[in-house]
C-alpha cells in the first residue's frame, strides 16, 4: 500500500506513493488559484442548469427559465432573411415573368436566387450546371420536350412530368416490344428508319420503306409524319441532333422495346412562388430559353 | 543596478537542495544595464525661439488639416459623395478629391507608401529626424499635451514643486489635475471624433453624432481612438518614440556623415564650466568652453535627455533645445547656435581650422530625390491612363459547352463590365473568334441583335451572361481564342478581354 506520507528527498514534495521501477509520482498540488476557478465553475454550472435547457426528461427536457432554444434562434435567423430579401423578393413575385428578364436588377436577383434553389433541388438529377445526363435533359440547349419558354419552363417546374400532381404533365413512351406490338426485327427497322430522319448511318440490310410504314403506323401518332416532335405530347423531335438517351441502334431498339417514362416531380408545393419564378428565369436564361 | 533575472518558476523555492549540484556558471556581465528603466517623469520646460515657432506653426497646420479635411467639399456630380476625402467602406470606394479609386486599384497605395517611405529617407539625409521633431502625429500631439499641462499646472518648476508637495492643498491640486485630465480627454475625444468623420459624410455624421444616432461602430472607434490619443499623448509619451517605434532604429542605420542633426557642438561648448570661471579664466587668457552647463538644454527636453552626450536614439531633434541654448547665449552675450544643426565632419573642420561646408546636395539625397520623382511620375501617369472602362470574362465550367438541335456549339460567358465614370453610357459588345459566330446577351433584346448593346450604369459594374454560338462545321478546331471588346459607343473607349470557343 502506499505511504502518504513518504517525502521525496530530491525536491522536498511528498508523493502520491505510487513507483514504478523505482519511479515516484510526485504529489505537487493544484495552484490554490486554479482548485478556486474549479469550484467556481461548479457552482456555475447550477447557474446554467436553471436558465438554460439542461436535463433530460422522459419526452422532453428542462427548457430553463430563458426560454432559450436554437431551433428559435434558427426561426429568427430566418425571418431576418426574409426581411432583408424582403421587398425585393415581392417584387419579383409581383412583375410579369417576360419583364424579369428585361430588368437587369430583377435578373441578377432572380439568377442568384434561382441558381441557389437549382443547386439544392434540380442540380441531383440535371447536374450543378443544368447540363443534364442520360435520360435528365441538358437545361442548356434548344431543345425542350415541354416547351421552352418562360411560362412553359415555370409550368414544368411547378407541376413535374409524370409527377401525380393533377396538371402535371402526362405521356408514354409506349414499350412496342414488351407489349408485343412490334416483333425483334420490325423494331430494329423502326430504329434505323428513326436514325436516318437525323441523318445518322443506317444499317446495310435495313428497309427503309419498311421502316416508314412502322413509323407511319406507330410512332407518326407522337412524334408526327416527319418525326419532328409535338411539344403538347412530350414527344421528342427525332430529326435534330439532341438525344436525350442516346442515338446508336441498341439504344434505340431499347427504347423503342421498352418505352421512356422520365419522371419529374411537382414543385409547387415546395417553393413559394416568387422562388420559384427564379427558377424559372433562371433556367430559361442558362442559354436554351425560347 | 541590474535586474534579478528569476527564470526558474517559484515552485521550487521550497525544495530543499537542488538536483543539479555543479556551480552555478554567473551570466557574463556586460555595460548595458537593464533592458528598461523605469519611466522618470519629464517636465519639459516653456521655451521661446525659431524652432518653437516652427513647431507652432507646424502643430496649428497639421491639426488644421486632420480635424477640418473631412469638412472640405468636392464636387463629383449627381449621386456621388460631395466629401473631398472620403473612405466609403460600404460602396468600396475611396476618395480623394479629383481621384477616385475601387477596391481593385488599392495598390495605388503601395507607389504612395514608396514615396512616403523614400521621402522619410531624404528627410533623413538632409535634416536628421525632422518626421518625428516636427511632424509626428506622437510628437504632435504629445506637444499639444504637454502645452495644456503647463497652462494648467505651471511650468517645469512649479509642477516639479507640486508633485514633491505630495498631500498639501489636496483641493486645489485635485481640482488642477482633474482640469488636465478632462483638456486632455477633450483633445483626444476630438481625435477619435475627426477620424471617423473621414469614413461618412461629415456634416451629416457630425449631426447623428451631436443626437446620438449615428452607428455603434462610429462610437466604438470614437472610443478606441479617444484612448489610443489619451494613452500615447498624455501618458507614454516619449515611452512611444525610444520603446515602440522602429524608426529610431531603422534612421540610425540610414544616416551619413553629412546629415544635419540637432548637435552640440563640442568644439565650441568644451571645456564647459560656470559662467564666472568661464570669465576668469577668458580674463586670464586661457580658454574657456562655450558651454555654461546652466543645463537649459535638458530641462526643455520632451524626451529628457542631454543632448551634449551627443547623438543618441532617444533624441527626436525637434530642436528645442536649440532655441532654449540661443536664449542663454544671447544672455550671457556669446555667439549662438551652440547647438544648431550639424554634423560632426564640420566640428572636426573647425577643430582643424578648417571652414565647415554643408553638403545637401550629395549622391544621396540625388538618388532618394530622384525615386521620388520616378515613383510620382509612375504612379501619375499610371492614374491619368488607366482604363475607365474594363471588362472581365469568365468561361461557364458546367458545362463547357453545349450542343444545340442544329449540330451547332454555344459556349456560356458571365461577363463583368466596369464603368468607372460618374454617368451611364452605351456600350456595344463585339467578338472576334470563330467563324460565324452569333453574341446574344441573356435579357437584352437588343436593336442591333449581331452587336449587343448595353447601358452601363455609372460608378458599377455590371454582370451579363453571354451566349456564343457558332456552326460546328466551320470551327472544326477543340478550342478557338476569342476576344471579347466594348465600345463605348459616346466616347469610342474601347476594352477587351479573350477566353475560349470550346467544342464539346
Amino acid at each position: 500500500m502506499a505511504e502518504h506520507n513518504d517525502i521525496d528527498q530530491v525536491t522536498g514534495t511528498s508523493t502520491t506513493g505510487h513507483q514504478w521501477d523505482g519511479i515516484k509520482e510526485l504529489n505537487t498540488p493544484l495552484p490554490r488559484w486554479w482548485v478556486i476557478t474549479f469550484y467556481i465553475t461548479i457552482v456555475w454550472s447550477f447557474g446554467y442548469w436553471i436558465v438554460y435547457p439542461a436535463w433530460p426528461l422522459v419526452t422532453s427536457h428542462t427548457t430553463g427559465i430563458f426560454g432559450y432554444s436554437s431551433r428559435a434562434d434558427v426561426a429568427v435567423e430566418l425571418a431576418n432573411l426574409e426581411k432583408i430579401r424582403g421587398d425585393k423578393m415581392v417584387k419579383l413575385g409581383a412583375a410579369p415573368l417576360a419583364e424579369i428578364e428585361k430588368d437587369p436588377a430583377l435578373l441578377a436577383l432572380a439568377r442568384a436566387r434561382g441558381k441557389t434553389v437549382f443547386g439544392d433541388n434540380c442540380a441531383p438529377c440535371h447536374g450543378s450546371g443544368g447540363a443534364g445526363a442520360k435520360g435528365y435533359p441538358n437545361l442548356n440547349d434548344d431543345e425542350w420536350l415541354w416547351g421552352g419558354s418562360l411560362d412553359q419552363i415555370l409550368h414544368t417546374i411547378q407541376f413535374g412530368v409524370r409527377s401525380g400532381h393533377a396538371k402535371g404533365h402526362e405521356s408514354a413512351m409506349l414499350a412496342f416490344g414488351k407489349e408485343g406490338v412490334l416483333k425483334k426485327d420490325q423494331i430494329v427497322t423502326a430504329a434505323n428508319y428513326v436514325r436516318s430522319l437525323s441523318g445518322l448511318a443506317t444499317a446495310k440490310e435495313y428497309n427503309a420503306a419498311e421502316g416508314g410504314k412502322i413509323f407511319a403506323e406507330n410512332c407518326a401518332a407522337c412524334h408526327g409524319d416527319a418525326g419532328k416532335g409535338n411539344q403538347e405530347l412530350g414527344a421528342p423531335d427525332l430529326t435534330d441532333k439532341i438525344w436525350l438517351y442516346g442515338s446508336d441502334e441498341a439504344t434505340l431498339v431499347e427504347t423503342i422495346t421498352n418505352g421512356r417514362a422520365g419522371v419529374m416531380p411537382a414543385w409547387v408545393d415546395r417553393f413559394d412562388p416568387s422562388t420559384v419564378k427564379a427558377l424559372a428565369v433562371y433556367v430559361h436564361s442558362l442559354g436554351g430559353g425560347k | 543596478m541590474r535586474p534579478k533575472l528569476s527564470l526558474g518558476s517559484t515552485a521550487n523555492a521550497r525544495s530543499s537542495p537542488p538536483m543539479n549540484k555543479s556551480v552555478p556558471i554567473p551570466l557574463p556581465l556586460d555595460d548595458d544595464g537593464p533592458l528598461y528603466v523605469a519611466q522618470k517623469k519629464i517636465y519639459p520646460q516653456r521655451v521661446k525661439g525659431t524652432f518653437r515657432r516652427i513647431k507652432w506653426g507646424l502643430m496649428a497646420f497639421c491639426l488644421g488639416v486632420y480635424y477640418l479635411l473631412p469638412f472640405v467639399r468636392w464636387n463629383r456630380g449627381l449621386g456621388a459623395p460631395d466629401q473631398a476625402v472620403l473612405v466609403d467602406l460600404p460602396n468600396s470606394r475611396f476618395y480623394f478629391f479629383f481621384i477616385e479609386l475601387w477596391p481593385q486599384e488599392v495598390y495605388y497605395f503601395t507607389g504612395l507608401l514608396i514615396v512616403a517611405a523614400l521621402t522619410l529617407f531624404l528627410m533623413n539625409s538632409v535634416g536628421g529626424r525632422i518626421w518625428c521633431g516636427y511632424l509626428c502625429p506622437q510628437t504632435v500631439w504629445t506637444d499639444l499635451f504637454y502645452a495644456v499641462e503647463r497652462l494648467v499646472e505651471g511650468d517645469r518648476r512649479e509642477r516639479m514643486r507640486k508633485d514633491a508637495a505630495r498631500g498639501t492643498r489636496k483641493l486645489q491640486r485635485f481640482a488642477e489635475i482633474g482640469l488636465k485630465h478632462f483638456i486632455w480627454l477633450m483633445i483626444a475625444w476630438w481625435t477619435g471624433g475627426a477620424w471617423v468623420l473621414y469614413f461618412n459624410d461629415a456634416p451629416t455624421l457630425v449631426k447623428q453624432l451631436l443626437t446620438f444616432q449615428a452607428p455603434m461602430l462610429a462610437y466604438i472607434w470614437i472610443a478606441i481612438l479617444t484612448a489610443t490619443t489619451y494613452v500615447l499623448a498624455g501618458f507614454m509619451r516619449e515611452q512611444v518614440c525610444v520603446y515602440m517605434c522602429p524608426w529610431p532604429r531603422i534612421q540610425a542605420a540610414l544616416t551619413d556623415e553629412w546629415a544635419l542633426n540637432v548637435t552640440y557642438k563640442y568644439d565650441r561648448g568644451e571645456k564647459r564650466t560656470s559662467l564666472k570661471k568661464a570669465n576668469e579664466l577668458r580674463a586670464s587668457g586661457q580658454i574657456a568652453g562655450d558651454c555654461i552647463d546652466c543645463f537649459q538644454c535638458v530641462a526643455v527636453c520632451p524626451t529628457g535627455i542631454d543632448i551634449r552626450d551627443g547623438s543618441q536614439l532617444d533624441c527626436i531633434q525637434c530642436g528645442l533645445c536649440i532655441d532654449a541654448c540661443d536664449t542663454v547665449m544671447t544672455k550671457i552675450g556669446r555667439e549662438t547656435r551652440l547647438i544648431g544643426y550639424d554634423n560632426d565632419v564640420n566640428i572636426q573642420r573647425r577643430q582643424a581650422g578648417k571652414p565647415p561646408i554643408y553638403r545637401i546636395v550629395r549622391p544621396r539625397t540625388i538618388v532618394y530625390s530622384t525615386l521620388i520623382a520616378s515613383v510620382g511620375a509612375i504612379m501619375l501617369y499610371a492614374l491619368l491612363t488607366r482604363s475607365l472602362l474594363d471588362i472581365n470574362v469568365l468561361h461557364d465550367r458546367n458545362p463547357i459547352a453545349v450542343k444545340l438541335s442544329d449540330g451547332s456549339i454555344r459556349n456560356a460567358y458571365t461577363v463583368r463590365l466596369l464603368n468607372k465614370r460618374g454617368f451611364d453610357r452605351v456600350i456595344a459588345i463585339d467578338i472576334d473568334g470563330p467563324v460565324n459566330a452569333s453574341v446574344h446577351v441573356v435579357g437584352a433584346d437588343s436593336v442591333t441583335p449581331d452587336r449587343p448593346m448595353i447601358v452601363l450604369g455609372r460608378d458599377q459594374t455590371t454582370e451579363l451572361r453571354l451566349l456564343v454560338t457558332a456552326p460546328a462545321e466551320n470551327n472544326p478546331d477543340k478550342s478557338i481564342p476569342v476576344r471579347f471588346r466594348v465600345t463605348d459607343i459616346g466616347l469610342g473607349e474601347v476594352a477587351s478581354a479573350t477566353d475560349n470557343f470550346v467544342s464539346p
